[in-house]
């Protein structure tokens, strides 16, 4: 007598890579843009990052129908806060509430793995990572979706920044430049493309500092 | 309107078919300060009178943003105003979330005129004692409301509510035919001269005023300080005081808005002790 096995799933796996890197002044967020089922592709130019706030921006990998929902639920939110507050959200704000919003469904959870990079109040690079129901922590650095196995080391090898996995747990930031932290995730989603079938087509990159909020892209390979 | 035994409960009619609570209700928003509306083919413009009950206290809020492209302003009870204003928040805010695009502002009229209809048809209820004036801009083009606790609602091409509308009334009726063709400018001169109308001989200065905007390719929002203070002096809508006094006092707010803008400190003498 076999358990009975479900004959539907109300979950899909979209695939898919984002990163995150928080520096001294600035922060960048990174996330290719191919959205995949099984072993097709569905689209080569699906964007996983979503501006929350001014000083705000998730990348979210996994089901995308549950991101793009989690990404509504948030925005809403944001909205109401800004009424009543008469200002945007801060970074740790909206830290804290993404974690509470994923936690309100812990026994049907968004299926959604995500990064949040900013700018922290005092305008340093601050970046929070996930799990699908919403335990997070600060970090210096994070890698999320199909491609993170992959990446995760090679950041800790190369950013220079304490791991958060010391105890106790240091400040974060990486003691890189800007454009050398473009550089590194570039280099990090040009070799996670190689090994990895979900991610691939093209790399968004979304950098805030004091200046603003900046967008870039790059070609990957498209196998 | 006298004391009468028809007027204890809003659910009793007189014998002549009038609902005196709704009436006593509006007249609530006639005691209010004053509020007023006016629009052209691409912009609408909301501007208030703002007095504080004393000058320690900060001023009464008048002017709610409800979404990006609506707006209220308020005269009445202004607990009963921010209560609304909220409700609008939260229907602009659901419709977009379901809709992904953004509120009709004529749905959300409707919405507001059925809620405080509710109030007058319940004997456990009491009408909202506030007028709205409406401002808003959706694909068939910039409009203003007026709703009234009794549950009516017009749309208007200029409009004044609260104490000493008549005159911004009258005002506003001598020019209203030119304003589908004002431009952004025009309108808010125009605004700040009806607003000067029902101050009945007291100086119009930024701090006793507030002035919003919405328009095409512009979203709600309440002007500064500082720029409606231009405003006043480009215009030269100041008023009628001693002229001696004038030019000394004009010379003042241009150069120190800014900061009082900032501050919310009393640059002025006129200027409020606590502006938030």
């Amino acid at each position: 007598m076999t358990k009975q096995q479900a004959n539907w799933s109300p979950y899909d796996n979209n695939g898919g890579t984002c990163v995150a890197i928080a520096g001294a002044d600035y922060c960048v967020i990174a996330a290719d843009t191919r959205m995949s089922t099984g072993y097709s592709i569905l689209t080569r130019d699906y964007s996983k990052i979503c501006k929350l706030a001014d000083k705000c921006v998730m990348a979210s990998s996994g089901f995308q129908a549950d991101v793009k929902a989690l990404q509504k639920v948030l925005s809403a939110r944001h909205l109401i806060y800004q009424h009543q507050h008469n200002k945007q959200m801060s970074c740790p704000a909206m830290g804290q509430l993404l974690s509470n919003t994923l936690y309100y469904k812990r026994f049907f959870p968004y299926y959604s793995f995500n990064v949040l990079g900013g700018l922290d109040n005092e305008g340093k690079g601050c970046v929070y990572t996930y799990d699908a129901v919403g335990s997070y922590e600060r970090v210096g650095y994070s890698s999320q979706g199909s491609g993170a196995t992959l990446i995760t080391p090679f950041l800790d090898n190369q950013l220079k920044s304490p791991s958060p996995l010391l105890l106790p747990a240091k400040d974060a930031v990486t003691p890189l430049s800007e454009t050398e932290a473009i550089d590194l995730v570039k280099t990090c989603f040009a070799s996670a493309t190689e090994r990895d079938i979900y991610t691939g087509d093209k790399l968004e990159i979304v950098v805030l500092n004091a200046d603003g909020i900046r967008r870039e892209y790059m070609e990957l390979r498209k196998d | 309107m006298f004391r009468n035994q028809y007027d204890t409960d809003v659910t009793t009619w007189s014998p002549a078919g009038r609902l005196f609570q709704v009436e006593y209700a509006m007249e609530a928003v006639k005691q209010g300060s004053a509020a007023i509306g006016l629009r052209s083919k691409s912009h609408v413009v909301l501007a208030c009178v703002n007095k504080a009950n004393s000058e320690l206290s900060s001023h009464q809020k008048k002017i709610f943003k409800a979404d990006d492209h609506i707006g209220v302003a308020i005269a009445g009870l202004t607990a009963d105003g921010r209560v609304l204003s909220r409700y609008m928040r939260s229907e602009c805010i659901n419709y977009s979330y379901s809709y992904e695009s953004p509120l009709p502002v004529g749905r959300l009229v409707v919405q507001l005129a059925d809620k405080a209809q509710v109030c007058t048809q319940r004997s456990w209820k009491r009408p909202y004692g506030v007028g709205l004036l409406v401002a808003g801009l959706d694909e068939s083009g910039a409009h203003l409301y007026y709703n009234c606790p009794s549950g009516n609602y017009f749309e208007y091409q200029a409009f004044a509510i609260g104490s000493r509308s008549q005159a911004a009334k009258t005002y506003l009726e001598r020019r209203f035919e030119n304003f589908m063709g004002s431009s952004r400018d025009d309108l808010l001169k125009d605004a700040l001269f009806a607003i000067r109308e029902t101050l009945q001989g007291e100086r119009l200065t930024s701090s006793i005023c507030t002035v919003a905007v919405v328009g095409v390719g512009e979203a709600f929002h309440i002007l500064d300080q500082g720029t409606v203070q231009a405003l006043i002096e480009a215009f030269e809508i100041a008023g009628e005081e001693a002229p001696a006094s004038e030019p000394t006092a004009a010379d003042q707010p241009a150069s120190e808005p800014g900061v009082a803008a900032d501050q919310g400190a009393p640059a002025e003498h006129d200027a409020a002790p606590m502006d938030i």
